[in-house]
């Protein structure tokens, strides 16, 4: 028996739950019956039990509660946030009103940003997508000298922290005229998108049967048939969870994009600019802050699968 | 907003061009290469677009940063100075310091996320709104660190004593009696980054519960079922079976959050940009990069890159280890 299901409080045992069946022991050995437990011990595991959802929930609504406090904080004007504490909108719901999130629509910095986030993720997560599947395949499956090397290369890069590319990459960027503009922002979160998505994909790419890549070949598909039709929907799972990792890890990025970025901020950057030590526009940070939030959180609720998928592979990153 | 709508073409229509053309292209002139040296061309035209982008934003800067990390401030013509930006760092105040708080941060933050996570983690299994409960606690590591900065920000608001206060938790504690704490302005040392790295727990516990949770549901049923035969208690058995079992699992964990706070910006940068004591490696080398010191900026860089390698080399080789057990 385990604790939780001594407790009265616990849901009763599935129907289907096999009965325990006797065994036959030879004649003359002591039959052995687990002792009940205790009195002390039970009560210890109903404290224990309850103890434990107390905790549970203490913990979700603590977790739960700076972001409900922001959302309300949103919901009221500059005027009433800086004179009293977003609570007092509990009890004075007549505060709440909308037009923090009118102004912020028409506020063109900050719509122009959350734009601008649109076109750095997208292109960002479809180039590393692509360019790391051909790759990680290549490593994969394609025979060839230097294939080891390459792809210890690639691990290799995993570990490199972007600050080290940063100043030499402003001066690439400066030659290629593309400096402070959106393409350099996609360059660099593509160049550091990748070793991570060719040492996840060649990895998912090696758990496909050999016969299944040959004997597309001999049909006579020609490799790009073969990665096409074969090698791509059995990497689905590991495509999906790295498309979600690397938009995420995009869009809520404000390093490449304060450094290369500045033309064409995205809303890390525009929220940062407004955010100051104690005078803050509370107005345009809290309802833009919830804003930026929304992709990811819509994203998160959708596919929560992939979601913890790609955290459970991205812990390298 | 004419630029954007270009730039919004060159991506919707130019991005997708390219990928199918490259890919088009490359195919025909294999097709065209005598079949001996197929197998030869093919998978570097495959490799090509990726290795491009790594050399030339990735590895030649990577070269360049450590080079650059032994010469001048000068911008134009930087000299050869050996190894006087390191010195300066391992021997200035600011540095010093933010060496300090990367300690504290690493400290604290791998202490707090993976020991909540584990205590989450075991714990949860026993509720019966399980997802809701993780779903919340997860929820703050989707969001931006901007936004978790602005949320915060809300949390951690001061207004001198005599004041209403605005911020959640100064008004809570001014409820019992106790003097409001200006917790990102604070004079005392370690205030103001304990705080900070109280917005990090609060991001990062999710990700530590998840994988730990994870495990934990991994951990064979009969092995706990044995050990509760054999008259162990709960406790026992977490402190017996079940921890021992979760260590690689931890190891990971650990290192990622050790990782995390070695990297620590974003927070730091749009709260306090390391004022009040709250300096840390990775912010020190944006304002030197800001001051036009490259010389020093590319010296810092280089340390946070020494200090990562050695943490990330063990994590890969974890990562493999369980790679090939799956």
């Amino acid at each position: 028996m385990t604790s939780q299901r001594s407790a009265p409080v616990a849901p009763p045992p599935p129907l289907l739950e096999p009965m325990p069946v006797p065994e036959l022991e030879p004649a003359g050995t002591a039959v052995r019956v687990e002792p009940r437990p205790s009195v002390l011990k039970r009560l210890v595991a109903i404290l224990g039990s309850g103890a434990a959802r107390v905790f549970i929930i203490v913990v979700g609504l603590f977790w739960l509660f700076p972001t409900l406090g922001l959302a309300v904080a949103s919901l009221r004007t500059a005027a009433d946030n800086s004179a009293t504490g977003w609570w007092t909108a509990l009890t004075a719901p007549s505060q709440l009103t909308l037009d923090n999130y009118a102004a912020l629509l028409g506020n063109e910095r900050i719509t122009g940003s959350l734009w601008n986030t649109v076109l750095i993720a997208v292109p960002s997560t479809v180039l590393v997508l692509v360019l790391g599947a051909l790759g990680a395949y290549a490593l994969a499956w394609l025979d060839f000298r230097g294939r080891d090397v390459v792809f210890v290369l690639a691990v290799a890069l995993t570990i490199v922290p972007v600050q080290v590319a940063l100043i030499p990459d402003a001066a690439v960027f400066r030659a290629l005229g593309i400096f402070g503009d959106i393409p350099a922002v996609i360059a660099f979160h593509v160049a550091f998108g990748l070793p991570f998505a060719v040492f996840l994909l060649r990895n998912y790419f090696l758990g496909l049967p050999e016969d299944m890549i040959e004997a597309a070949r001999a049909d006579g598909a020609s490799e790009f048939t073969v990665f096409r039709r074969v090698a791509l929907p059995f990497a689905w799972p590991a495509l999906g969870s790295l498309a979600l990792f690397q938009f995420l890890w995009v869009w809520n990025d404000l390093l490449v994009a304060l450094v290369f970025g500045f033309n064409n901020p995205p809303i890390t950057y525009a929220i940062r600019e407004q955010t100051r030590a104690f005078a803050s526009n509370i107005d345009v940070i809290a309802p833009g802050a919830l804003v930026s939030m929304a992709v990811p959180l819509i994203l998160f609720f959708t596919f929560q699968r992939y979601f913890l998928r790609s955290m459970l592979d991205g812990a390298l990153k | 907003m004419d630029s954007q709508l270009l730039t919004a073409l060159e991506v919707v229509v130019g991005v997708p061009a390219v990928l199918v053309g490259y890919i088009w292209l490359t195919e025909r002139i294999v097709t065209l290469v005598p079949p001996k040296w197929q197998k030869r061309v093919r998978p570097w035209f495959w490799l090509g677009p990726a290795l491009g982008f790594l050399g030339f934003f990735l590895i030649y800067p990577t070269i360049g940063t450590i080079i650059r990390s032994f010469q001048s401030r000068n911008v134009r013509n930087p000299e050869w100075v050996g190894l006087a930006n390191y010195k300066w760092f391992f021997t200035n105040d600011a540095a010093v310091q933010a060496l300090l708080n990367n300690a504290l941060w690493l400290v604290m933050l791998t202490v707090f996320t993976v020991g909540l996570g584990l205590v989450i983690a075991v714990l949860v299994d026993r509720v019966r709104y399980e997802a809701w409960a993780k779903s919340i606690i997860f929820l703050p590591l989707a969001i931006s660190m901007v936004a978790a900065g602005v949320i915060w920000k809300f949390m951690y608001d001061f207004r001198p004593p005599g004041q209403p206060q605005t911020g959640t938790l100064n008004a809570a504690i001014g409820a019992v009696g106790i003097n409001p704490v200006a917790w990102l302005q604070s004079p005392t040392f370690g205030v103001s980054t304990f705080a900070l790295i109280a917005i990090m727990i609060w991001m990062w516990t999710g990700f530590a519960m998840v994988i730990i949770s994870a495990a934990v549901k991994g951990i064979d049923p009969e092995l706990l079922e044995a050990a509760r035969l054999d008259g162990a208690g709960e406790w026992q058995i977490f402190r017996k079976v079940t921890f021992p079992l979760l260590g690689p699992t931890l190891a990971v964990v650990s290192t990622t959050m050790v990782i995390t706070s070695l990297k620590t910006f974003d927070i730091v940068y749009t709260l306090t940009n390391g004022n009040y004591d709250t300096e840390v490696i990775a912010n020190l080398m944006i304002k030197q990069m800001s001051f036009n010191d490259f010389g020093r900026a590319s010296a810092v860089a280089v340390v946070l890159l020494l200090a990562i390698i050695p943490v990330m080399a063990f994590n890969i080789r974890q990562f493999r280890a369980q790679e090939s057990i799956r």
